[in-house]
């Protein structure tokens, strides 16, 4: 049993880290196209969003939390090394989540100014992230050449985030707004179509370990399908754009899902590439089986009530939904 | 010592909030039963107004929260490496049971009470409430773990647990969390009160503002004595566990029989004495002891392991003097508000005192965390032995950003409470 703990938890902490990216995915990209929206636009955006992105935003504290809890060792390493995109990362999401509350009480400049706040706390969680996944890939290697793939990821979830959110105000506004969502999505699908092509590429040639996996037969032939359903799931979002309200955010959650898929089979068994395996890193069994056990109970009840809550809050949003 | 003051920074910063939250949460349980009861509009209107306040308190806390969580790894790896199988699932019991809960809540309470039926708007209220409490609940057993640490064994170089109960009802726990429940509810009840009189002063025949001032003033009244109270048993509790946080507080540097109180005077760690003291003969061994000639632990015993004194002895009586002035206020309040005409010099006081369950929090706060220094694991492990490795160009970098980030959110915070409340509820 034991040994089959880091590998659940490792699993785990993916889906949460998965849940966090799509969830908060949508709302930061939400966030960075406010400046591309009218005022009335603007505020419709944000309620649309409103009853999400605090719990949207656990999933990080989640996903970071099980790192910490199952494997102690990694999380100081991985997160002394990323010091500083994720000291700008949490001043962007402190940005963003007060800038939520206050944007709304405000009036006349501070209103513009705590818009604006949005927006920049949004872009810099969103771009930080990119660079700290950037990082975490090239095993915190220093080196130019290192430095600009991370960077290149930090555009590229940018892109991606614009993408979750552009379809998701398709799911959730109709009208102009939703015209306008549905051109964004086009650029944000150009975009993540350019990130996800240079990041496929960059990532073998960062990395020895990656390249092996991918690019050895007869594995290569299986794996293979990864970036062939990735690209089907892009060819219909971008056909479904025209046709349907639900397909294109569905489809965006594939997109990432998948690439998700593709960058946890690139860096397994490791969780600090070609320096610790999960084993390795993982706490004491006594702790991962009482954690174990609590989230066996809980977890259910988080995405019941997690369902119940999106539930409630169907169909489209007006363009008054403050507190109701 | 940039990585503690950092993190210090971030967690005295974080604390303001939930100790607001926890109390207000259920502050407007009450007021949400009471309007599906009677259905009265003026309970209603009370409840938008301070579901606002909640709302951006609420977020400040989440925002700040999230820091938190970050920091143990990269400001203290040595203490996840040390005690990671105890402080870990702690943690993470505090995200799967209370962060989940009050957050997907807080969005139906906030955003759904013309979506759902009342009953389930109220339920939502309820689960948000329970939801800040509970995460008291592990945070607090976390602390009081790190202060006096019970449940645990070292296999194979490993602190692991042997019994989870014991490591969570450790002997300090139950003190601490009642302690820190009933600073919430002050906290929160002068902030109710301060706010009510502030709107007062604006416009003085606002009926609900009058009515939330009575009632935040009323409860401060009867939480404050209570408090008095469990403050004394948990002082008598740390006594027992961690004398040397007692003596730090007194600053009482010698053991002696017929210990003197000193109630004001400059405690010095060269010389080991108090400077300029005035003391109360043989009151701190009636307090401590119960009995005028028991004998009170002085620092002398604890050789190199001791707290620096003064920020400890200071604190104490920061916490001590600002609790004392909120006793009077809300008793000598509650008394005048009885009648229907205020005068304004008491609105100006409750006004005054909007945050004062801040400054009490944050002196109990330095207190209880200073005066278990040098542990930062009492027994277990010293807090020089888990900073980090970051340098000292990235700290400061990120402490700069961190402390401009934080000013203007308070500043913010404070502007936006007052307008909101200077608008009241009409």
């Amino acid at each position: 049993m034991s040994e089959y703990l880091p590998l659940i938890f490792a699993g785990l902490m993916g889906v949460a880290i998965l849940a966090y990216v799509v969830l908060d995915g949508y709302d930061l990209g939400v966030g960075m196209l406010m400046p591309a929206a009218e005022r009335l636009e603007q505020d419709r955006m944000v309620a649309s969003i409103g009853p999400f992105w605090d719990a949207n935003e656990t999933w990080l504290v989640l996903g970071v939390g099980l790192l910490l809890v199952a494997f102690p060792a990694a999380h100081g390493e991985v997160l002394g090394a990323l010091y500083m995109p994720v000291a700008a990362m949490l001043v962007g999401l402190m940005l963003r989540g007060v800038a939520f509350e206050l944007r709304i009480k405000a009036e006349g400049w501070h209103r513009e100014l705590w818009n604006w706040l949005f927006w920049a706390g949004s872009t810099l969680a969103a771009f930080a992230q990119g660079l700290m996944l950037g990082r975490y890939i090239t095993g915190f290697n220093s080196g130019a050449g290192y430095w600009l793939f991370a960077l290149v990821v930090g555009a590229s979830l940018c892109g991606g985030y614009v993408l979750l959110g552009a379809t998701w105000l398709i799911l959730r506004t109709d009208g102009p707004l939703q015209a306008k969502a549905v051109a964004w999505a086009r650029w944000g699908l150009l975009w993540v179509a350019l990130a996800v092509a240079l990041v496929s590429l960059g990532t073998p040639m960062v990395s020895e370990t990656v390249r092996e996996k991918w690019f050895s037969f007869p594995r290569a032939a299986y794996v293979s399908l990864l970036p062939l359903a990735t690209l089907a799931a892009w060819l219909w979002v971008w056909f479904g754009l025209k046709r349907s309200e639900t397909a294109p955010f569905f489809g965006a959650v594939a997109i990432f899902t998948l690439s998700f898929a593709g960058l946890a089979y690139s860096l397994f068994p490791y969780v600090v590439i070609d320096r610790l395996t999960i084993w390795e890193a993982a706490a004491h069994p006594s702790a991962l089986l009482f954690m174990l056990v609590g989230t066996a109970i809980v977890l259910p009840f988080i995405v019941g009530y997690t369902a119940y809550s999106y539930r409630i809050f169907r169909g489209k949003v007006g363009t008054g939904a403050r507190y109701e | 010592m940039l990585s503690r003051i950092q993190f210090g920074l971030n967690i005295g910063f974080h604390i303001l909030f939930p100790s607001i939250t926890i109390g207000l949460a259920w502050l407007l349980v009450y007021v949400r039963v009471r309007y599906e009861r009677t259905r009265d509009p003026a309970w209603l209107q009370t409840y938008k107004l301070w579901v606002k306040v909640f709302a951006l308190t609420f977020a400040m806390g989440v925002v700040t929260g999230i820091t938190m969580s970050f920091q143990f790894g990269t400001n203290w790896p040595g203490y996840m490496n040390t005690v990671g199988n105890i402080a870990g699932p702690l943690l993470a019991y505090e995200v799967l049971t209370a962060f989940f809960l009050e957050a997907t809540f807080l969005g139906v309470m906030l955003f759904g009470m013309a979506r759902v039926p009342g009953w389930v708007h109220v339920v939502s209220t309820i689960m948000v409430a329970f939801g800040t409490t509970l995460s008291a609940f592990w945070i607090l057993a976390l602390n009081s773990w790190m202060q006096t640490p019970t449940g645990h064994e070292l296999v194979e170089g490993e602190i692991i647990a042997a019994s989870w109960l014991a490591v969570i009802f450790n002997p300090s726990f139950p003190y601490r969390l009642t302690h820190m429940l009933l600073a919430s509810g002050i906290t929160a009840s002068f902030v109710v009160a301060g706010l009510s009189a502030w709107r007062l002063l604006k416009a003085p025949d606002d009926p609900a503002a009058l009515k939330t001032l009575r009632f935040g003033a009323r409860l401060a009244a009867v939480l404050v004595p209570l408090q008095i109270v469990v403050g004394d048993l948990h002082g008598l509790n740390t006594l027992e566990h961690q004398p040397a946080k007692i003596a730090a507080m007194e600053a009482l540097w010698k053991t002696e029989r017929g210990a003197p109180l000193t109630l004001i005077g400059f405690p010095n760690q060269e010389k080991r004495a108090n400077d300029f003291a005035i003391s109360v003969p043989k009151a701190l061994s009636l307090i401590l002891v119960h009995d005028p000639d028991g004998e009170v632990k002085g620092l002398e015993e604890f050789g190199a392991d001791v707290p620096p004194v003064a920020p400890v002895f200071w604190s104490f009586r920061v916490m001590v003097g600002t609790g004392v002035l909120m006793l009077l206020l809300a008793w000598i309040g509650s008394y005048l508000l009885r009648k229907p005409v205020v005068p304004r010099w008491l609105l100006w006081t409750f006004a005054g005192f909007t945050f004062s369950g801040w400054v009490a929090t944050l002196a109990g706060w330095l207190v209880t965390e200073i005066g278990r220094q040098p542990w930062l694991v009492t027994g277990v492990m010293y807090t020089a032995d888990a900073v980090g490795e970051a340098t000292g160009a990235e700290l400061g970098a990120s402490l700069t950003a961190y402390a401009l980030t934080y000013t203007v959110l308070l500043i913010s915070y404070v502007v936006v409470l007052t307008h909101l409340a200077g608008k009241g509820s009409q």
